[in-house]
């Protein structure tokens, strides 16, 4: 328990549950210049790098030798590790120097010294960098979509609301290793179901994970795990070569694949060897490089807690999303682990990738509510959507989605969890039935939805293996049950194989469908002007999110609202010391009708009125024209009073007490923040004006201080008073007014 | 040079593995039965321009992976499998390695797989 209690309050703050630690660089706790990371080193002989970071080929381990003979370009190899880091590093950022002659010196570098050159960029640097080395020029993102009880009709229903809303990569997964084709086969449905055309995979054990590609029921894969060190290698249970085998594999039948690392799993598995992070990472990267992949997701993943509890470690894992980018290699960039319970702490990491754009700004965003990711991920999820769109809506940065209104969203999560539905039957599958269907239309997380029979779908998945059903018959029992659309999408993307198009670098299904990647949409980012820009089409959408209000409307009268105020003639100077006035804005009780909070102009009145009758006084109404300021109002209605005193009041609610010998901007008391009035407050303004003409000691009205009411209103003040300025009538003398009975 | 994306500018080159055009791939074709998912597969011939696409874009090693995968079209699933398998830790040793490489060039004229293998034997 802390003594101070402002510490006592920090102390409960959600960042108090981060843990934080210092560094341990003998255990790998330590993101660079790690005790045992080599110094750059490079020796070509004939041909082949006999030496790499100080070590000899002879002693060379699997990894080395892997990237010694496969990643890197012996032709450039020894005039690039003969530049100087710092000169590497700002060619990097240099705006005449393009990605592809980055790339090329990059290629020659070994894994000490792409480190080396990464960590002479601050993290402003870094995300320079990585706006102009990412592969592709447009960015795009992923999104997990899975749920506890891996029901098909929710699985459908998310990926297909997950795929309207823009996401270009839906990855599922499974809690219970058999539901894979199930699971695989309802993110496909729902995948094709709305306006978009997202690619699939449903991440398992390698064997499984290829033969669900194979059977058409995914399109990509990113389970190839690597590490920086051989024996994590080994715990992970394959080899570099393993690995490299398995991306060809699949690209011998069409199918996309990116490589996983990720700084901290060396260390978590006890294998760091003494080397930091980033050399680790930077080793992996050049492993998937040598290993012919196109590409990686990283950002630390599912170990993003491990380097953010260090140093350096937010910027850690951006250096190594821009190592991969350096590389030439497709990045996926990770933010799908939780990394903090923060939110400011991960809205500001998120920034990081953000904000320069990525191939895929998150390697799984959580299109469900956290508890339903069976990654274990979800550090931003379905809740965080609505926040996710005024980002790109507020900085104009394209994250990747789009704003969808709640009225196509349960049109198209309907339409996917029927099709699931009738697939199911016309494929012999256990019923999905119209309550699951139901439910999973208007489900916030998998606990609403009704329970399956567990037991009847594992042995139903085992079987539909077994039968050899795929992706084929998917389509044709779409097909058979009218949703020939569905089915003709499916099978547009699943076409694309046949060209091998979508193999290249970043390589996304846009609607068409057409292959967009990194060969026909590369990035030329040279500075203002090249790179990646908003089309004019997508600033609209982006800036379209459904709660923007139409400010032409806002506070309009409506058109039953009758006048209360009859304007009797003009409003000359009174002699009678009893009187106060109220002098009224130029819209107050005609163009406008009730002040912020929604307080009705004649409620207002009636109060103030009321106030100034109990002291025995009399209240007189006029109407000040000329002007929509406040303190003007109020003095222009001083002058007019019998007693010098008066009530000065705007249309949207804000008020003054003033006194005839007063400055215009000066007042006896100010209300100016309208929102915190209340009838009763008005009340005792009338009251305290009295008051003053009485030149009887006065209390001062308390002032109630809310910190939010300026954030919460001030876009309907603004219109407000554009509204009774334009009642305004320059030069226009006050008139007397009278309140027509209710 | 092919012209990239294939599928937009070489759509009349593109076949299927048992050699139906690109165009006849329809959802008319899949009801009536005439393909089956093997057709929705990617041929060697458009590995190798997908690979001659990678080397142009400067990306050497992805061309060569898309080279060795136009050598596996053909391999069969339990042996990519297999060989899979046979390349992870512990699995196989060197001789197992050296033999399964040299069936993979004899029988598939797999010879940068092989490769592969032999690196990974040591």
């Amino acid at each position: 328990m802390s003594l101070s209690r402002r510490f006592q309050s920090r102390s409960e703050r959600p960042i108090q549950r981060d843990t934080f630690v210092h560094e341990w660089p003998e255990a790998g706790l330590i993101l660079f210049n790690g005790p045992n990371d080599p110094p750059p080193q490079i020796r070509v002989h004939s041909g082949r790098v006999v030496e790499l970071d100080g070590k000899p080929e002879d002693r060379f381990d699997a990894i080395d030798r892997f990237i010694a003979r496969r990643a890197i370009d012996v032709d450039v190899a020894e005039h690039a590790m003969c530049l100087d880091s710092t000169d590497l590093a700002r060619r990097i950022l240099d705006l005449t120097t393009p990605r592809r002659d980055v790339i090329r010196l990059m290629n020659g570098l070994t894994p000490a010294k792409l480190v080396e050159v990464v960590n002479r960029l601050n993290v402003v640097e870094m995300m320079m960098a990585l706006q102009k080395m990412r592969a592709r020029r447009t960015p795009s993102n992923q999104a997990h979509v899975t749920n506890r009880k891996e029901t098909p009709a929710l699985l459908a229903a998310d990926a297909a609301e997950a795929a309207e809303r823009g996401f270009a990569e839906l990855e599922t997964t499974v809690g219970v290793a058999r539901y894979a084709p199930f699971n695989a086969l309802a993110v496909l449905i729902g995948s094709q179901t709305g306006s978009g055309t997202a690619l699939t995979q449903c991440a398992v054990e390698e064997s499984l994970g290829l033969r669900l590609a194979w059977l058409g029921l995914t399109t990509y894969a990113e389970t190839l795990s690597v590490y920086g060190t051989e024996r994590a290698f080994r715990d992970g249970d394959d080899s570099p070569w393993s690995k490299a085998f398995l991306a060809s594999a699949y690209a011998s039948r069409g199918i996309k694949v990116r490589f996983t690392s990720g700084s901290g799993s060396e260390a978590l598995m006890g294998h760091s060897e003494g080397k930091s992070m980033i050399y680790l990472e930077a080793r992996c990267l050049m492993l998937i490089k040598g290993a012919g992949s196109q590409g990686v997701q990283n950002g630390s993943i599912s170990c993003v807690a491990l380097p953010g509890a260090l140093p350096g470690g937010v910027r850690g894992v951006l250096a190594e999303n821009l190592l991969a980018s350096l590389l030439d290699l497709e990045l996926a960039s990770g933010n799908d682990a939780m990394s903090s319970h923060s939110d400011i702490r991960k809205a500001a990491k998120l920034m990081l990738q953000f904000l320069p754009g990525t191939d895929f700004v998150f390697s799984g965003y959580s299109s469900m509510p956290r508890e339903d990711n069976l990654f274990g991920g979800g550090n931003f999820d379905a809740e965080d959507l609505d926040d996710y769109n005024c980002l790109q809506r507020d900085m104009l940065v394209d994250g990747g989605l789009r704003p969808v209104t709640e009225e196509r969203v349960l049109e198209v999560r309907r339409r996917a969890a029927l099709a699931v539905r009738d697939v199911f039957a016309e494929l012999g599958l256990p019923p999905v039935s119209d309550t699951e269907v139901e439910a999973a239309v208007a489900a916030r997380s998998s606990s609403d939805m009704p329970d399956r029979d567990v037991v009847a779908d594992l042995r139903a998945a085992e079987e539909f293996l077994a039968r050899g059903l795929n992706g084929m018959d998917v389509m044709a029992a779409l097909a058979r049950r009218g949703y020939d659309d569905i089915a003709e999408k499916i099978l547009g993307v699943q076409k694309l194989r046949i060209s091998g198009d979508y193999l290249q670098t970043s390589a996304v299904v846009v609607p068409g469908p057409r292959v967009l990647s990194a060969v026909n949409d590369p990035n030329d980012y040279l500075g203002p002007g090249t790179g990646y820009r908003l089309t004019e089409e997508r600033l609209k959408e982006i800036s379209s999110i459904p709660q923007a209000q139409e400010p032409r409307d806002m506070g309009a009268p409506s058109e039953a609202a009758a006048g209360f105020l009859d304007e009797i003639g003009p409003a000359t100077p009174g002699g009678d010391g009893q009187e106060i006035v109220i002098a009224v804005g130029p819209a107050f009780g005609a163009a406008l009708e009730s002040t912020l909070l929604g307080l009705h102009h004649r409620s207002v009145l009636a109060s103030l009125m009321e106030g100034i009758q109990a002291e025995g006084l009399r209240p007189r109404l006029v109407r000040v024209r000329s002007t929509s300021d406040c303190g003007f109002i109020g003095h222009a209605g001083a002058r007019l009073s019998g007693s010098g005193i008066s009530i000065g009041i705007q249309s949207k609610g804000t008020t003054v007490i003033h006194r005839s010998d007063l400055e215009p901007l000066g007042n006896l008391e100010l209300f100016p923040q309208a929102p915190n009035l209340t009838l009763e407050s008005y009340r005792v303004i009338g009251r305290n004006a009295a008051k003053y003409a009485k030149r009887e000691p006065v209390l001062p009205v308390p002032l109630q201080i809310d910190n939010m009411a300026r954030l919460k209103f001030i876009v309907k003040t603004t219109v407000m008073h554009l509204r009774e300025t334009a009642c305004v009538q320059a030069g226009a003398p006050p008139v007397e007014l009278r309140m027509r009975h209710a | 040079m092919p012209d990239y994306p294939l599928s937009e500018n070489l759509p009349d080159q593109l076949k299927t593995p048992s050699g139906l055009p690109f165009s006849e791939i329809t959802l008319e074709t899949v009801l009536s039965g005439r393909i089956s998912i093997d057709d929705l597969r990617v041929t060697t011939e458009a590995l190798e321009w997908q690979a001659q696409v990678a080397e142009r874009e400067g990306r050497r090693q992805l061309a060569d992976n898309l080279r060795r995968a136009a050598e596996l079209v053909h391999v069969p699933e339990n042996l990519i499998l297999k060989i899979y398998d046979s390349l992870r830790p512990a699995r196989s040793t060197r001789k197992d390695l050296l033999a399964l490489a040299d069936h993979l060039e004899a029988t598939f004229q797999a010879r940068r797989c092989a490769e592969l293998l032999r690196e990974a034997a040591g």
